[in-house]
């Protein structure tokens, strides 16, 4: 039971590297999908846009959302968003938290397809080879072709065997320029993101450092206390069996018994302490009360013995301590456990 | 169970190493972008110096937003920067100690950036083949100035087609190579001759001033991750007890009588120590703004 609360200590102390870890993966597993997919433009004059562009942004909203729908997390934000007030208010700085570290975490793979497909190139050169500036890098006015039939022939630049052009612009100045700008939009974009989170992070201590630890330590509770109440549920339940199958089987002794002439047994020592761990709840309809109870009307954030619920939710910050702060909380401060 | 908590204090006192190894793993991850990126210069007249200064330039500076952003003590020296004074000083030797070894540690992946593309010379001959003097190549000699351009801006471009049996083009590649690896060896040779000579004087130099600014700001780090920590537990333990009294409550209402209550009672005494008294939101709040606004004295 320690070793099994030392691990959930560690994972939840390194929560952060945690999730980290798993953004890595996606992040990897993106550029790794971006390799493996067989790109193939149409070279149809409008066609190509619609592809190019279409590859460059729908496959990053798709992660995006693959992003949330992966992370255990959301199921959380949308329990404690959608509950009842009950005797717990709600904050909405800890949603706004909640929400905001989950999509930090799901624009990466996102960031990281746009990018490898921008230094790739192949997306922008199939999207706007079409729009090559053929007066300055190739011979518009010697062709002698109409507008459509030079559109024609610039859509087949990223097709090399069917691209019919030499004359009108080399294909290989056309590839290498279209390249170029979009190796230059790609590096332009991965700085601007890094700028961005750089800025992000580093503006955060400087206005509201109060309000994120706050945030910050509210967001792990309300994890923390489903997974306890969860493991507790399990507890429960599990008791509950034990006790059940054991009134059964005395039942039947009892009856047996009864025919037979034999004392029944007393219950052994393991089945009497499952029957105490059950805490009182005894039937399926109290315990479906206890259930419905947990999500219409969650216990307010109060401790004190009188288990009376005194109807502190959220919105009350400013509640004056019942016991006499200062030295237990410096105390508490100063203690170490290295 | 103690092979836990050895590793978790492990990485808690040695959190300079994981740093080192985060710099290392970054530069290494350096080199690999820039072997595994296509460079592939434009060949055109203006766009040339550009492309190949901003392949130069641009990734390094996002290198070193990166190193920024990986590197946790980057974030904790904000922190103690701009925290309110409250109860304890602050000390801006310790400050600055955390600032300059989080830029060092920062610059190692923009400098192999801009090493290892010296050294390859694929940007400096594309940045600059239109800058080279044509007098000093025969093949560039006799040509009109615009032709001479347009000539060579196309040196980069191997395959194509004006150039692709060019022996001058050979020649001005091989020229501006050769500066471009000679300009990364120098700069590979002036770091680390400087940071030779900057590790071998620093004894010399207000030791003691050091020693201190460095036992402090390992202090600050361990005690951040410390404090995070003990709020795991403690958020922990009151969900804990959260939910028991939701259970005891049901108990009440039910109007049975929970003979696990004398149990918890002794359990409760040695959690009631870890909870340390803060049994409400409201303390809860109370207790984390008072870690910010005023930190206990040392």
């Amino acid at each position: 039971m320690d070793k099994f609360r030392m691990i959930f200590q560690f994972l939840q102390s390194n929560q952060e590297s945690f999730m980290n870890g798993i953004c890595g993966i996606m992040a990897l597993a993106s550029a790794q999908m971006y390799s493996a997919f067989d790109f193939n433009c149409p070279c149809l004059p409008h066609y190509n846009l619609a592809y190019g562009l279409g590859i460059l942004l729908v496959p990053p909203f798709i992660l995006f959302l693959l992003g949330f729908v992966l992370n255990n997390n959301v199921s959380m934000l949308a329990e404690e968003w959608r509950r009842p007030l009950g005797q717990r208010g709600k904050d909405p700085s800890v949603l706004r938290y909640m929400f905001c570290s989950m999509a930090q975490r799901a624009m990466i793979a996102p960031v990281v397809w746009v990018s490898v497909t921008l230094l790739d190139g192949k997306c922008i050169t199939c999207a706007f080879c079409t729009s090559v500036p053929v007066e300055t890098l190739g011979n518009a006015s010697h062709s002698g072709l109409s507008q459509g039939e030079i559109k024609r022939v610039l859509a087949r630049i990223p097709c090399k065997e069917i691209y019919d052009g030499q004359e009108l612009i080399a294909n290989e100045v056309a590839v290498r320029y279209l390249r170029c700008i979009s190796q230059a939009l790609g590096w332009c974009f991965v700085l601007l993101m890094t700028t961005l989170a750089f800025l992000v992070r580093s503006l955060r201590p400087c206005f509201t450092q109060a309000a994120f630890l706050k945030s910050r330590y509210w967001s792990h509770y309300i994890d923390i206390e489903r997974k306890l109440f969860d493991e507790m549920c399990a507890e429960h339940a599990r008791s509950f069996a034990k006790v059940c199958i054991q009134q059964f089987f005395e039942g039947m002794s009892t009856d047996l018994a009864a025919t037979r002439c034999h004392p029944p047994r007393k219950a052994p020592a393991d089945v009497r302490e499952a029957a105490e761990k059950l805490l009182g709840i005894t039937d399926q309809a109290t315990m479906n009360t206890a259930l419905k109870s947990w999500h219409r009307c969650k216990p307010p954030l109060h401790l004190h013995p009188p288990a009376i619920p005194s109807g502190n939710g959220w919105a009350g910050e400013e509640q004056p301590p019942v016991h006499p702060p200062v030295p237990r909380r410096e105390t508490a401060a100063y203690y170490s456990r290295v | 169970m103690e092979c836990f908590r050895m590793i978790f204090q492990y990485f808690q006192s040695n959190s300079e190493s994981v740093m080192n190894g985060i710099c290392g793993l970054l530069a290494l991850a350096s080199v690999k972008m820039y072997t595994s990126f296509d460079f592939s210069c434009p060949c055109l007249p203006r766009y040339n110096m550009a492309y190949g200064l901003g392949i130069m330039f641009v990734p390094p500076i996002a290198l070193f937003f990166c190193s920024l952003l990986l590197n946790r003590q980057s974030l904790v020296m904000l922190e103690e920067w701009r925290r309110p004074q409250g109860r304890r000083k602050k000390d801006l030797a310790v400050i600055r100690y955390m600032c300059s070894s989080i830029l060092q540690r920062a610059m190692v992946a923009p400098v192999v950036w801009v090493i290892v593309t010296l050294l390859d010379g694929k940007c400096l001959i594309c940045a600059f083949s239109s800058s080279v003097d044509p007098e000093n190549f025969v093949g560039f000699a006799n040509a009109s100035p615009v032709q001479v351009q347009q000539l060579l801006a196309k040196v980069p471009c191997k395959d194509d087609e004006l150039m692709r049996n060019n022996t001058s083009r050979k020649a001005v590649s091989r020229y501006l190579r050769c500066w471009s690896q000679a300009l990364g060896w120098s700069i590979l040779l002036i770091l680390i001759v400087a940071a030779f000579l900057a590790r071998w004087l620093r004894p010399c130099f207000k030791q003691a001033t050091l020693l201190q600014a460095r036992h402090w700001s390992n202090y600050i780090d361990i005690e951040q991750k410390i404090f995070e920590e003990t709020c795991c537990e403690h958020s922990r333990l009151f969900a804990h007890k959260c939910i028991l009294h939701f259970f005891e409550n049901m108990q009440q209402e039910i109007k049975q009588h929970s003979f696990n209550l004398p149990r918890e009672e002794e359990g409760a005494e040695g959690e009631e120590d870890l909870l340390r008294g803060i049994t409400d939101q409201g303390q809860v709040n109370k207790l984390l703004k008072m870690w910010y606004y005023e930190k206990p004295p040392l």
